[in-house]
């Protein structure tokens, strides 16, 4: 099997190359990752970031023949030859596969991603139904990989300005939280022509979530909650 | 080159769920706290943690704090200390409650209170029925914790230093610690950390074994750090197998599996733990089921064209059950296997998970260490917390749900003491310049130019040799050449050379230093069991398979100078109630 994979060292490299590399006889049921890590006993300047192998630290988001996943969860076999490896588009690049997510984990602070409440905390657990704690499925199991916000045209023009679906993922991931008590400035602080309505619903996000979520459902949702509020 | 120089109050080495519950609490004081970690703290491998923290809430089943007890010293095998196990298990509830404040979605219960499934080794009434008391977040509650506990952190404006990798601690020469060199992964620059109080929290060291469910950045790196500082390793003997590793790849699946009434079988398709632990069957201890998978697997009874793994059964439960309380779990299975447990039992065989032994610390989270006559005196402005640490509360075998329950106790715990230290100390010591000179020659080995060994060939023979002559069962014939071969790989070290000598995320440089770190880990694990002549939790000498408390109900501790093994008592009293003498541990 073949793979590409692109390069750039900024001490060594002007511009980024690709760069060849085989592997012969190689398993196809191996994971992405552990083909990597094999290339890099024999190349050791290969530069990727890695930690789980199982899919659940989000470390491993680079784009692959064309498409961003994780490659600790992708199946040679899923993947045509030659395999063609990208750093995440959309973001500086600091070396080979790895990028600057710093852009990334700012618009996930902007959100403010924790519980706000004014209320006194009871001395044991606040009441929570299953179907109020329901609504929080598909949106807490966010691993920020990145693949959805890397993969998104809006994002790439305005990572500045547009929060991002994997930020708009964990804004409504507090918005749906019963526990929560900031609904209103959440919601008046989403309410911007840039942050959250420069989702068109291209819904690339939604293609490459290696958790299977579905961020565009959740800026849906939100989208629904501002109406609601302004009715 | 000149070294960049900075000032804190506290410096936390490690962002998972220990060492951010202990910036929460130290930021939340007001003290200028820095936190160091190798990853984005989320990528921390408390995130793979799944099955649920135990605290005896009673949400579901009659509980109280002192069962918890019970069942955890029982299950460290009596080698667990009673007054800090009495500790965690008093404070596990108020604690857990705090999570729940803090955001973490915990799966709930029709009353809306926090929902609770048995794990193994649970008991209500000091042995009796099953127990419910691991607070669950479906099968993910270690990701639910660590992004809430980060995201508190983020709230309390913590400051962290994201991919920076801890070389070494700097002690002055009267054993007070003074912070720590860290290197910067993204420019490759080294920086002294300056601070009044250092808490380790940098986990677990699976990465010595082959096939381990550990993150590939579970390196030993504080153990390492402090054997160097020649303070010693307690306990280390203590490996936990996991009984439901992935057969063959050995990535987890959570014990909540069973807890849930997922249940083993092997090649005659018999449920065989219930030859084994005929009352807990399926949920005995994790030391007891894993040596009866490797049991009946040795003996001929295995699953499969080589018979090597049994089957972990789930289709019984119903799509609902699985959906909802394992969905983790069923991801995995497709994922890695192409199985979908809701139809199709899944094939297992243990795998090493966890570390028992660690940094000798007590309850307040303090490191201590024997200095003269005095068995535990402690290491002035050092402190560690989690899978690094050993208080002990897991003695020789963790009961699952302990570990997140132990990181949250001991974090704050630490943190607590870190305050109140800095509190009576309020002015910093002068810098040790020798000792900062002596970390950075170490980590300038890395710049030497040459041909040699690769980073990958020695530690690729090293899991070999600690899978070989280190596993789940152990003999002194075995033990003793593992001695020797790991002593041939600490002897090859010097000769392991890089190649990449960029300063951009130079992964060759930091996979280097780890293999440092890995080398002194495997060499005390294998010198420490090779001592210990019993068998106790996860330790199992195939040619001593007694407990032995008259000669061995002793911590170990192990000295990296001259490869030393000392011991010291455990501490059997409890602080307020009667302790629980040594029984005959059946399940």
């Amino acid at each position: 099997m073949k793979f590409n994979i692109f390069r750039f060292n900024p001490e060594t490299d002007t511009k980024p190359y690709i760069q060849s590399y085989e592997l012969p006889g190689v398993n196809p049921e191996m994971m992405l990752l552990d083909a990597i890590l094999t290339l890099k006993k024999k190349d050791p300047t290969l530069g990727f970031r890695k930690s789980c192998r199982e899919g659940v630290c989000g470390s491993d988001g680079m784009n692959v023949n064309g498409v961003n996943r994780l490659a600790c969860v992708t199946r040679l076999s899923e993947l045509s030859d030659p395999i063609e490896l990208r750093p995440l588009p959309g973001l500086p690049v600091i070396r080979d596969l790895i990028i600057d997510m710093e852009q990334f984990y700012k618009q996930y602070r902007a959100v403010k991603p924790y519980l706000i409440g004014s209320e006194p905390e009871p001395e044991v657990e606040r009441l929570q139904t299953p179907k109020q704690r329901e609504l929080l499925d598909g949106l807490y199991e966010c691993i920020l990989c990145g693949c959805c916000s890397t993969a998104c045209p809006s994002f790439w023009w305005n990572p500045d300005k547009f929060l991002g679906p994997a930020a708009l993922l964990q804004a409504s991931r507090f918005i749906e939280d019963s526990r929560d008590e900031a609904t209103v400035e959440r919601l008046e602080q989403l309410d911007d022509a840039y942050k959250l309505y420069r989702c068109h619903t291209i819904m690339n996000c939604v293609q490459v979530c290696p958790k299977e979520l579905n961020p565009t459902k959740a800026i849906g949702r939100i989208k629904e909650r501002m109406v609601q509020k302004k009715l | 080159m000149s070294l960049i120089r900075r000032k804190f109050d506290a410096l936390i080495i490690g962002a998972g769920g220990g060492g951010l519950r202990a910036a929460l609490q130290l930021s939340r004081a007001d003290a200028n706290v820095a936190v160091v970690s190798k990853v984005f703290p989320t990528r921390s491998h408390t995130v793979a943690a799944q099955g649920g923290v135990n605290a005896a809430l009673a949400n579901v089943l009659p509980d109280n704090w002192h069962w918890h007890m019970f069942d955890t010293v029982k299950g460290s095998d009596y080698l667990g200390d009673q007054d800090a196990i009495e500790y965690m298990c008093r404070v596990a509830p108020k604690l857990v409650y705090e999570l729940e404040h803090y955001g973490v979605p915990f799966s709930r219960l029709d009353n809306g209170k926090i929902y609770q499934r048995a794990f193994g080794g649970q008991s209500q009434n000091f042995g009796e029925k099953q127990a419910a008391r691991t607070c669950a977040a479906a099968d993910r509650t270690g990701h639910a914790m660590l992004h809430a506990l980060y995201q508190q952190n983020i709230r309390a404006k913590t400051h962290f230093f994201d991919e920076y990798f801890a070389t070494d601690i700097i002690k002055n020469e009267d054993g007070v610690v003074l912070g720590a060199i860290i290197v910067s992964i993204q420019t490759g620059e080294a920086m002294l950390i300056e601070a009044r109080t250092t808490l380790l929290a940098t986990g677990g060291a699976g990465q010595i074994y082959r096939t381990n469910s550990n993150a590939l950045i579970n390196t030993g790196d504080g153990l390492g750090m402090v054997l160097r500082a020649d303070i010693p390793l307690q306990d280390m003997e203590f490996v936990q197998f996991h009984p439901t590793g992935i057969a063959g790849i050995g990535m987890l699946i959570t014990e909540g599996c069973r807890g849930e009434g997922g249940y083993l079988v092997n090649g005659d398709g018999e449920r065989f733990m219930e030859r084994y632990a005929p009352n807990a069957k399926d949920l005995a201890s994790r030391d007891v089921v894993s040596r009866s998978i490797f049991l009946e697997v040795k003996e001929g009874r295995g699953c499969g064209p080589e018979k090597d793994y049994v089957l972990l059964k789930l289709d019984h439960l119903g799509a609902d059950t699985i959906m909802k309380r394992l969905p983790g779990i069923r991801q995995s299975c497709i994922t890695f296997l192409g199985i979908d447990p809701i139809k199709e039992p899944i094939p297992v065989y243990p795998t090493c998970h966890y570390f028992m032994g660690g940094i000798p610390t007590n309850r307040k989270g303090e490191v201590v260490m024997p200095v003269k006559d005095t068995p535990e005196e402690t290491v002035p402005g050092l402190y560690a917390a989690g899978e690094c640490a050993c208080v002990s509360v897991h003695g020789a075998n963790r009961l699952g749900g302990n570990s997140l329950l132990d990181i949250i106790v001991f974090g704050r715990a630490a943190a607590n003491e870190m305050i109140s230290y800095m509190k009576e100390n309020q002015y910093r010591l002068p810098m040790d310049e020798k000792a900062v000179e002596k970390a950075m020659d170490r980590l300038h080995r890395w710049d030497r130019k040459g041909k040699g060994e690769t980073v990958d060939g020695l530690k690729d023979d090293l899991k070999k040799v600690m899978e070989d002559y280190c596993g789940v069962y152990r003999t002194q014939e075995l033990l003793d050449q593992g001695v020797i071969e790991m002593k041939k790989i600490r002897e090859r070290l010097p000769n392991v050379y890089i190649e990449d000598f960029s300063r951009t995320f130079n992964t060759a440089r930091i996979e280097a230093l780890e293999l440092e770190n890995l080398v002194d880990v495997a060499m005390c694990t294998v010198v420490a069991a090779a001592a210990r002549q019993e068998s106790r939790g996860a330790h199992s000498r195939v040619d001593y398979p007694d407990r032995d408390d008259q000669k061995w109900m002793k911590h170990s501790l192990y000295f990296k100078k001259d490869d030393r093994m000392d011991y010291k008592p455990v501490r059997t009293k409890p602080l307020t109630v009667e302790s629980f003498p040594p029984k005959e541990r059946v399940y």
